[in-house]
């Protein structure tokens, strides 16, 4: 006779989300920069954004409250409608 | 409600088993009985003297009279039970049947045998043929494979065999608790999915739990999905931490648990299972697991599952529920975050000023030696240990504000560069002493053997409201 098993996980497939394909180009393309608030991210946030500028580019920053904790959505949410690409970086 | 069966509205009934020798006793006896309907568990040409014998080897009118013993013999009047009896009595029989003179030789009374619904081969099926359609988790049929293997090929294993969560097991782990089995206890990080009771009782089953297990885990499970405790973070951290529990109040002395010699160790049921059941539904609800969201660069062999009681009964202090808020006597759970335990011998000291030094020097290796406050820490303090503050007269405050005392650290020792190490705090960043671990950040539990001059260490992780915090939560509205 079959066995039967109940499920033990949460029965849902996790959602396979394609990638957005990556910008040929940074021409008028709204940037923004996110730190996830560990120690010195803001020092290669701070290059990076230098040599954005170089090309002409100015860009947005962001930072989460904390690292130890998701993103809250109301950020994510503002991201999403102010950027078009957007560089998340952590230092350590 | 009258069971869907075709047991008359009126009259006599008795159900019996060929393999019982009381009912093979009584034979003569039913066949005196005029319009009595038999129904037989396991032959129904038994009895052979009695014209008529209704087959019950399904077991559906034994399970819808809930048949303990047979014989039993019942009487029906307007389609409801009236009266029944069970075994061989007399006096009984002749007053349910109105019927003077039964059984002339028999002996006035025997006991009758169990029915066959509590057999182990049959108590399963019937258990699931009863009341599996409560059930609502996804049914996963295997033909040809091993049921643990196929556990471990579907994900469902911390890397130790799991139990096979079979619906007869699930069945009877739910009975636990009074809880409906779609009843959503918590939303689950990192996926943020529900945990109904059942989903649970399912991932309590894979990890080994009793069914009295089974609120101390709910309660667990409740305290570790709260924003305050933050197991998002502890999952998805380098650090090497996973969720712990500790258990006051009544129910761990009821389950069994272990507060004693190796509290923190192998051997006991309750202690190595509920901590693995939530850790399993962290994986398995949560969808949190190793090498994904979990990042951790080393972990800790804790994180299979890390559980155990507070010793009250041989504690010189209040209860660690107590300390936080709850009523003595409350059944709790304490979920904190955890590294590996490490001890903390001394043997000599005999005045609580010189122990009370000697564990703030090894909760100072919490993190960094150089480093305070941003990491929590529970310190289990050993009977022999505890009775030296005891004899002091050193209450749980006075304990905990000397050890925050001793645990004040001169900046000029955590600077970066001092003792010759780079880590440490930036220079002239504090001019007073600084504390080792924030207010709330040290948590001070009563547990282990009563021989050995120990204490144990168990680091935390970052603390406080933008990391993890202690969260402890009732078991008894789990019950």
């Amino acid at each position: 006779m079959a066995v039967i098993l109940l499920d033990p996980t949460d029965e849902r497939a996790p959602a396979e989300r394609a990638p957005l394909p990556r910008p040929v180009s940074l021409d008028g393309v709204r940037v923004g920069l996110l730190d996830i608030s560990k120690p010195r991210g803001e020092v290669f946030l701070d290059r990076l954004q230098e040599l954005l500028a170089e090309r002409g580019l100015t860009v947005r920053r962001y930072a989460k409250p904390t690292y130890t904790k998701p993103m809250p959505p109301d950020l994510r949410r503002e991201i999403a409608a102010e950027c078009d690409v957007v560089i998340e970086a952590l230092a350590d | 409600m009258r069971p869907a069966t075709d047991l008359p509205r009126d009259g006599l009934v008795a159900v019996v088993k060929q393999d019982c020798p009381t009912c093979r006793l009584v034979e003569p006896v039913l066949a005196q009985l005029d319009g009595v309907s038999v129904y037989s568990q396991d032959d129904p040409a038994f009895p052979a003297s009695v014209a008529g014998v209704r087959d019950d080897t399904a077991l559906d009118v034994s399970v819808a009279l809930d048949i303990r013993t047979v014989p039993t013999l019942l009487r029906f009047a307007d389609g409801g039970e009236v009266g029944r009896t069970e075994g061989w009595l007399r006096g009984a029989w002749e007053e349910l049947s109105g019927v003077a003179g039964l059984g002339e030789g028999l002996p006035d009374h025997r006991p009758g045998c169990g029915s066959r619904t509590a057999d182990p081969e049959v108590a399963d099926e019937l258990l699931v043929r009863t009341r599996g359609e409560t059930l609502r988790s996804r049914r996963i049929e295997l033909a040809l494979e091993d049921e643990i293997e196929a556990a471990y090929e579907r994900g469902w294993s911390d890397g130790l065999p799991v139990v096979p969560p079979t619906p007869a097991r699930v069945l009877r782990m739910l009975d636990g608790t009074s809880h409906a089995p779609a009843e959503v206890v918590a939303v689950v990080p990192p996926n943020l999915a529900e945990a109904t009771v059942e989903k649970v009782a399912v991932n309590a089953v894979l990890a080994g739990c009793r069914p009295e297990h089974l609120p101390v885990v709910l309660a667990a499970v409740e305290a570790a999905c709260t924003t305050e405790f933050n197991a998002h973070g502890l999952l998805a951290t380098t650090y090497a931490v996973g969720p712990a529990i500790v258990v006051n109040g009544p129910v761990a002395r009821e389950i069994g648990m272990n507060a004693g010699g190796n509290a923190l160790g192998q051997g006991n049921r309750a202690n190595s299972t509920i901590g693995r059941a939530l850790q399993l539904l962290i994986r398995n609800v949560g969808g949190g697991r190793p090498g994904e969201v979990d990042r951790a660069a080393l972990g800790h062999p804790g994180k299979v599952g890390f559980c155990f009681a507070e010793d009250e009964a041989g504690s010189p202090w209040e209860p660690l529920s107590v300390a936080r808020g709850l009523a003595p006597g409350t059944s709790a759970v304490t979920v904190f975050a955890a590294e590996g335990p490490r001890h903390i011998a001394d043997q000599v000291s005999r005045t609580p000023g010189s122990l009370v030094r000697s564990l703030a020097a090894g909760l100072r290796g919490v993190y960094h030696p150089k480093v305070p406050t941003g990491f929590d820490a529970t310190l289990v303090v050993c009977p022999e240990h505890a009775r030296v503050f005891a004899d002091a007269g050193w209450d749980r405050t006075r304990f905990e504000a000397e050890l925050a005392e001793a645990l004040l650290l001169d900046p000029d020792e955590l600077e970066r560069g001092a003792g010759g190490i780079e880590e440490g705090i930036p220079a002239g960043g504090e001019t007073g002493r600084v504390p080792k671990f924030r207010p709330g950040g040290l948590l001070v539990v009563h547990a282990g053997g009563g021989a050995g001059k120990f204490s144990t260490v168990i680091g935390g992780w970052a603390g406080g409201p933008r990391g993890s915090q202690p969260v402890t939560r009732e078991v008894d509205r789990w019950r």
